[in-house]
């Protein structure tokens, strides 16, 4: 790609991937959460392979791989932490603590300290979209030619 | 029929993938047919749970005595959609590798060029 | 046969946009009380402000292990069909 694509692509993936850690993170206070914001990393990882060419990212594949992993584990770890009550039981709501602060009824400006598990599930959901949603483009891009023949 | 536009949107939508489906030759049209189809499903799946006059499920910033006085939308068919962009995403990817591997194979994206079964 | 195949193609679309135009007026869904269950009670029972984040990960939370199923399925899927044959 010619210099000016690749200079607006290295200004734009930082603020990018910011903007979609912030979605995720406040899933619980406004419109957003785990499956939007890792779409929105996973676009940005996709303007990377656009960019750039997918064979300068190609040892990204253990790194996504391992993610995906992470995600995946951390979302069944954390559905198994309230099972004496039910098996998604939201252990964490209302305790103090880490994600506790109990939440006043009615329209309040929201705070990022409530929600109980709904954060970190917030957080496996979202790696677990944005390395598989970033793999299939790189895989497409890596193994998508056709002179195989 | 102006007061169901959505509804009468989406079948719009649904009506032109499978325009797109029957009248195609190439097979990255017809993957994009099937994406028509699956947007216009998910759009009268989410647009079947207005309530009228009703404001976003979310307490942040809401409007004063929002659940009593204010209706609220309901949340159920949004978290339904949400799961159907995904699986719809994850069928998209699998048809683009299908169409990949057939052009490898036989050369050629023509859906009429590729009708018999060759070892 | 051009015209069977055009009017057998009306006659969907004139089936789709009739569904679509004489079903429930928009506005007015029929069964309200498991989302009125859901609006009320996800303040004290979740503590989250969002609830359609409660709905997908508290209340409906199987739904979400299976969506994650099928998104690994379809990665897993992706790697297998385009494989390079190394020689």
């Amino acid at each position: 790609m010619s210099v000016v694509v690749r200079t607006v692509a290295r200004l734009l993936l930082a603020p990018v991937a910011i903007f979609g850690a912030y979605v995720v993170m406040h899933g619980h206070v406004t419109p957003g959460g785990g499956f939007q914001g890792g779409a929105v990393i996973a676009s940005a990882i996709a303007l990377a392979v656009v960019a750039f060419g997918a064979q300068r990212l190609r040892k990204q594949k253990e790194t996504l791989s391992v993610l995906e992993d992470v995600g995946a584990t951390a979302f069944a770890v954390l559905a198994f932490l309230g099972i004496g009550v039910t098996f998604f039981y939201n252990a964490l709501a209302g305790t103090g603590g880490l994600f506790g602060q109990t939440v006043p009824i009615g329209p309040n400006p929201g705070a990022l300290n409530t929600g109980g598990l709904l954060p970190l599930m917030n957080w496996a959901v979202g790696l677990k979209v944005l390395a598989g949603l970033g793999s299939m483009v790189l895989l497409l891009g890596l193994l998508g030619g056709d002179d195989d023949r | 029929m102006i007061g169901n536009l959505p509804f009468v949107a989406a079948m719009v939508l649904v009506a032109l993938g499978l325009w797109t489906l029957m009248t195609r030759r190439n097979l990255i049209k017809l993957v994009v047919g099937i994406v028509l189809i699956e947007n216009g499903v998910n759009l009268f799946l989410v647009s079947l749970g207005y309530v009228r006059g009703g404001i976003a499920p979310i307490y942040t910033f809401a409007p004063e005595g929002a659940p009593v006085d204010i209706p609220m939308v309901m949340p159920t068919p949004q978290a339904l959609t949400l799961t159907s962009i995904v699986i719809g995403v994850a069928t998209t990817a699998l048809l683009l590798t299908l169409a990949v591997l057939i052009h490898r194979h036989r050369g050629t994206l023509d859906v009429r060029k590729i009708r018999e079964l060759r070892g | 046969m051009r015209w069977l195949r055009i009017a057998a193609l009306l006659v969907v679309f004139g089936f789709l946009l009739g569904a679509a135009v004489w079903t429930r007026p928009f506005g007015e869904p029929r069964a309200t009380g498991m989302d009125d269950h859901f609006i009320e009670r996800s303040q004290e029972e979740v503590s989250a402000n969002n609830t359609v984040t409660a709905v997908l990960f508290d209340y409906r939370g199987f739904d979400t292990l299976g969506e994650a199923t099928v998104l690994f399925c379809a990665v897993l899927g992706v790697a297998l069909v385009l494989r390079r044959w190394s020689r």
